[in-house]
């Protein structure tokens, strides 16, 4: 298999770094400076990410203008960790693949700011608001510029701590506090098998960088290769909140809504998917492993799905998709190189559609005081007309409809995932209905007729601060899948060695017109139970049908993880804790009391201390004796 | 003119000038002189270290016969290993005088002043800085010494000012009972080192040349049993000092009743002395018995590094919160040592400074909270960040240098131990890697429970923000943490050059990558 080898990067390419470094400088300047910042943090720290995506579009166009075999750029930096046989490096690796994550990022990044200005205008922590986002920027550009898999795992981990920083951006309040935790150490089960991943590679390959790995992982034997890609996976798993590290994702809508959007469409949970797709060469080597990524994709699919269609939550709502459209991506990054440009396709169009919508969750609950629970919204279509139609395009994108960005994206891996395996493909047309009747219900009991308002609520539009972003991420879910479709995978499939399909712009098969009926019959079930004609209880109705309880429970993932982890570890904790202070401290106190001769005098021993001292240094100096005697002897 | 004078000497006998100064002087004036003095330590170890030129080995050597009847030598030597512990004695010492500035001070009727919990000091801030200097001299002899009796002599007389710093100024009625099992612990260990020093002494006279001088003993060719048991004298003494599972349970009592500035002196450069005497005398001198206990050796230190993170996620205490962390950090850096490879040698080096950064950050702002709250009781805090969002930044950052996050120079340490270990002993890796779990749940929960939530009354009234002057001691840290995390190249090349001299006299080589010729 033949490898792309990426041209040494000079002149413009050699400034590479300032993508990164400009929202870097951002963060730590809104950090540090103080109060002195408040009145224009919120400025520098949107046109941070600006900077970058300009920077960005100058690299595309360059790309763009090369040769296919140019188009990947390596930008070295400089020594990081030489030791022994390791010389890693710091440095970056702009291809096709990467500047498609930089526009993505810097681009729908740049959007959740300038929407921040105004969702935050009343919180007196902006400032430190603006410069944890940054910071997650600059994470997630390091996550997919690097050029080896240890620099990489640096912004994986940056990533992570950014996450931490905002989900719990409200610490005064415990749940929030929690959640933030949650999603840290959850990230940091999957960053055991990353980080094992990359001692592997090195006691493999002596390096961690992609060519290297690449170049060498065809010599692995396969089990090794298998265990390489299973353990990249689970680190996947914890990033893309994918079953069974899923268990961060729905608490972390503790954070403010702009960080949901950024984390869901623009960073962190799209890091996994890049993972894998730019890991292609092991999963090549190690295909075991990549079945276990169709799996992981596929059950979390259906997962995520389920979760959506039980909750009040407009968030968790949005939360379980985002989880089900990973694992659609997942799915086809594990199809392997006929999947992994759509994976890819999706993930842009995904990025564009939920972003919309989650910023458009932001503007409905910046009009309901703050309430989430769909229950009592309803009529808010006339009273959010740019949120409703900016919203609309993005369930319209999300559930498939045909010309709206998912359309294509989504048909695209439902086709490979069929042609791979039926049950994948099942399933994924399973989840595309699940995915209509579930989005359907929650634009029937937010926007629908028949108000359900809380008293003393009055909605109203949002700042057009607000309301800009959301109409232009509302067009890219109109027309982002028709600009892209085709395009994207021609451009892509050199980078990740793909061999996807590149089809035209209209483009009917069987798969795709059963699709389109079995979203049509969600969108129906979802009105019979949701229509505007039908009543919809002001609190959740009890149940007793356990398949509803499991779904309202999150499918019972926190209690397993309650169960078997958290409860026998505090046990552990709490009996290792008693045996250091019995058994350990007590041993070691018994002996000294033996040896010393100090039992009673422990406590008055300070004032004893030179005669104690004395006292061991003789009988230090009887056992040197003693030594030194048997030496002779010896 | 660096080779003409005993620039080494110059360095060790600054601190004791400086503390000879302030013990001279008046109270008021300890603090500036323990400052100027520390400062101008930390200035001439940066000079000398860059000074070095490469190869590894020592340099800037001195020796002279000190003791004819025992046929000690004062001999010095700087190589990479011990530059790099010398950098951390020097850096540490001013950050812990610049935190503590004003803690000891006497009252204005001229009183002790108050530590928490309404316990007084037993001594004011002359004796403090004093005992502090004391113990950095001490330090930097340790870590310069070239003669084996030189070593052990301080070894034990470092036990006396920590002692006195322990039971002096901790806030609880217990610290004279922490102070006298750091005392006991200490001697223990100290008396069984001495007659390894003695034994191994003997034997170079049996081999022709009785010597006390590492370049002596080092080609010295001993019995199996002879040597493995010498090995054990020291490796006993050094598993206390760093402690390693079962040996560690002086170190959470001695830490809780510290206070800040003992504690960050102690567990931040003392127990070095315990992972740096692993490499230094362990390997250096008995190769083939520490290869031969190497397996045991890996067990206790992966138990260390597990145990040690449970027992922090239990902890109750903000003090022995941090020593069992540090325990689980000693657990790591042992395994480094024993492991042998380069990059784990180099990597635990690496470590020791790192740890020592980052636990003096963790310590210092824990001490500062604990100053202001008058209680080191996790559970009586809660809700800082709102009241005193600095401090509490300044704590999560060193939460994060602990938990290794990349980015910071603790990761990169870290992480050498870990892939080097896995490339050798993939299971023993693999095992000490769930420790990344581990701190991320001690730290975090730590930082939940102190810092986030509700602001608890008690926290409302006592707790202000850190001052200027409290931010600019940890800031150096700050710095440091993040500059060798980004850019360790330096400090790395100068560890590794001497770390591949050690490696070549144990006669142990790297394992070759399982993918030959991929690069």
């Amino acid at each position: 298999m033949e490898s792309v080898t990426p041209v040494l990067g000079t002149g413009l390419f050699s400034l590479a770094w300032l993508l990164i470094a400009v929202p870097a400088a951002s963060a730590a300047v809104l950090l540090l400076i103080g109060r002195a910042g408040d009145r224009w943090g919120h400025f520098l720290g949107t046109l941070a990410p600006v900077v970058s995506f300009v920077l960005g579009v100058v690299y595309f166009a360059d790309l763009l203008g090369r040769d296919e075999a140019e188009r990947a750029v390596h930008v070295p930096l400089y020594d990081w960790i030489s030791s022994g046989t390791w010389n890693i490096g710091v440095g970056l690796q702009l291809d096709q693949l990467s500047i498609v994550f930089v526009l993505l990022i810097t681009g729908v990044g740049s959007l959740i700011h300038v929407y921040s200005i105004g969702y935050m205008a009343h919180d007196p922590r902006r400032r430190r608001f603006f410069g944890f986002l940054n910071l997650f920027v600059a994470a997630m550009l390091l996550l997919v510029l690097a050029d080896n898999y240890l620099v990489l795992f640096v912004g994986w981990e940056g990533v992570g701590l950014a996450s931490y920083l905002l989900i719990g951006f409200w610490q005064e309040r415990p749940s929030a506090a929690t959640a933030a935790k949650k999603a840290f150490v959850v990230n940091r089960v999957g960053d055991l098998g990353m980080s094992i991943a990359i001692m592997l590679m090195l006691a493999a390959f002596s390096s961690s960088s992609f060519t290297d790995v690449n170049a060498g992982v065809g010599q692995l034997s396969t089990p090794l290769a298998t265990t390489l890609g299973l353990l990249l996976l689970l680190g996947a798993c914890g990033k893309s909140a994918q079953v069974p590290l899923q268990s961060w994702l729905l608490d972390a809508m503790e954070g403010p809504t702009p960080v949901s959007a950024l984390i869901h469409a623009a960073t962190m949970v799209t890091a996994g998917v890049y993972l894998i797709v730019r890991s292609h060469a092991i999963f090549t080597a190690g295909p075991a492993a990549s079945i276990a990524v169709v799996v992981v994709g596929t059950v979390t699919l259906l997962f995520g799905a389920y979760i959506g269609c039980s909750k009040d939550d407009i968030k968790k709502v949005l939360a379980g998709s985002t989880m089900s459209q990973i694992g659609y991506m997942m799915l086809a990054a594990g199809i392997g190189p006929v999947g992994y440009a759509f994976a890819i396709f999706h993930l842009v169009t995904h990025g564009f559609f939920k972003a919309n919508m989650f910023l458009g969750a932001g503007s409905v609950m910046h009009a309901m005081d703050d309430d989430v629970d769909m229950r009592h919204y309803g009529a808010l279509a006339r009273a959010l007309p740019i949120t409703f139609v900016t919203f609309a395009a993005g369930y319209l994108a999300i559930i498939g409809f045909p010309f709206f960005a998912g359309f294509y994206s989504k048909d695209h891996i439902i086709e490979a995932a069929f042609h791979a395996s039926w049950v994948a493909g099942t399933c994924a047309l399973i989840g595309a209905g699940v995915t209509a009747f579930y989005m359907t219900r929650l634009m029937l009991m937010t926007f629908a007729p028949g108000k359900r308002w809380r008293e003393g609520v009055h909605p109203h539009e949002s700042p057009l601060v607000m309301t800009v972003p959301l109409i232009v991420l509302g067009a890219a879910s109109v027309v982002g899948g028709l600009l892209l479709n085709g395009w994207i995978t021609e451009w892509l499939n050199p980078a990740v060695q793909g061999e996807a399909e590149t089809e035209g712009l209209i483009h009917f098969t069987l798969i795709g017109g059963v699709t389109m009926l079995v979203v049509l019959a969600g969108i129906a079930v979802s009105f019979l139970f949701f229509g505007p004609q039908k009543v919809i209880p002001d609190v959740q109705p009890a149940t007793r049908s356990p398949f509803v309880r499991a779904g309202r429970r999150d499918l019972y993932g926190d209690a397993f993880n309650e169960a078997v982890f958290m409860r026998p570890g505090i046990r552990m904790t709490n009996d290792l804790v008693r045996f250091d202070g019995a058994v350990v401290d007590g041993i070691a106190n018994g002996t000294g009391t033996v040896i010393s001769g100090f039992s009673s005098r422990l406590r008055r021993v300070q004032n004893g201390f030179v005669r104690s001292y004395a006292l061991t240094m003789t009988a230090g100096a009887a056992v040197v004796g003693a030594i030194i005697l048997l030496g002779r002897l010896g | 003119m660096m080779t003409t004078a005993p620039w080494l000497t110059v360095l060790a006998l600054l601190p004791t000038v400086g503390a000879i100064v302030v013990l001279l002087g008046s109270s008021a004036a300890a603090k500036f002189v323990a400052l100027a003095t520390s400062l101008v330590t930390v200035v001439l170890a940066v000079v000398l270290t860059v000074s070095l030129r490469g190869g590894g080995g020592m340099q800037l050597v001195e020796d002279a016969m000190w003791i004819r009847p025992l046929g000690a030598h004062y001999a010095l030597g700087l190589d990479g290993i011990g530059a790099t512990l010398v950098l951390l004695a020097s850096i540490v010492t001013p950050v812990v005088v610049l935190a503590t500035w004003s803690d000891y001070d006497r009252t204005p009727d001229g009183g002790l002043s108050t530590v928490a919990a309404g316990e007084t000091a037993r001594y004011d801030s002359k004796i403090f800085y004093a005992l502090v200097l004391a113990v950095q001299t001490c330090a930097l002899y340790l870590f310069l010494a070239t003669d084996v009796f030189l070593f052990y002599v301080f070894f034990e007389v470092v036990l006396v000012p920590m002692y006195f710093l322990i039971g002096g100024f901790g806030p609880g009625a217990r610290r004279s009972y922490a102070a006298a099992k750091f005392l006991i612990f200490g001697l223990l260990g100290g008396f069984v080192m001495l007659a390894s020093v003695i034994g191994l002494y003997v034997a170079s006279a049996d081999a022709g040349k009785a010597s006390y001088l590492l370049s002596d003993l080092s080609g010295l060719t001993l019995g199996t049993g002879q040597e493995r048991w010498l090995f054990l004298g020291f490796m006993f003494a050094f598993a206390i000092k760093a402690p390693l599972v079962p040996l560690h349970s002086w170190l959470p009592d001695a830490a809780e009743q510290s206070s800040p500035g003992g504690a960050t002196m102690m567990v931040g450069i003392m127990d070095k002395i315990g992972t740096f005497g692993m490499i230094r005398f362990c390997l250096g001198l008995f190769p083939e018995a520490s290869q031969w206990a190497t397996p045991v050796v890996m067990v206790l230190a992966v138990i260390s590094i597990l145990y040690g993170a449970i027992l922090a996620i239990g902890s109750k205490n903000l003090m022995r919160f941090v020593a069992y962390t540090s325990i689980s950090h000693f657990g790591f850096i042992v395994l480094g040592i024993f492991v042998l490879t380069r990059q784990t040698l180099t990597g635990s080096t690496f470590y020791m400074l790192n740890h020592g950064l980052s636990t003096a950050a963790l310590f210092l702002v824990a001490g500062y909270l604990v100053k202001r709250r008058g209680s080191a009781n996790i559970d009586d805090f809660g809700g800082v960040q709102k009241v005193a969002p600095v401090a509490a930044g300044l704590l999560l950052f060193a939460g994060l240098s602990t938990l290794s996050l990349p980015g910071l120079s603790s990761f990169v340490s870290e992480f050498m131990v870990l892939a080097g270990t896995f490339g050798k002993h993939p299971a023993y890796g693999a095992v000490a890697t769930l420790a990344i779990v581990l701190a991320a749940l001690y730290i975090l929960l730590m930082y939940q429970r102190t810092m986030t939530g509700p602001v608890r009354p008690a926290v409302a009234d006592r707790v202000t923000d850190v001052t200027v002057r409290e931010r600019v001691a940890i800031a150096p840290l700050v710095v440091l943490i993040l500059l060798l995390g980004v850019y360790p190249k330096p400090v790395l090349s100068m560890i590794e050059q001497s770390t591949t001299l050690l490696q070549t006299s144990v006669g142990v080589s790297d394992p070759a990558p399982l993918v030959g010729g991929t690069r």
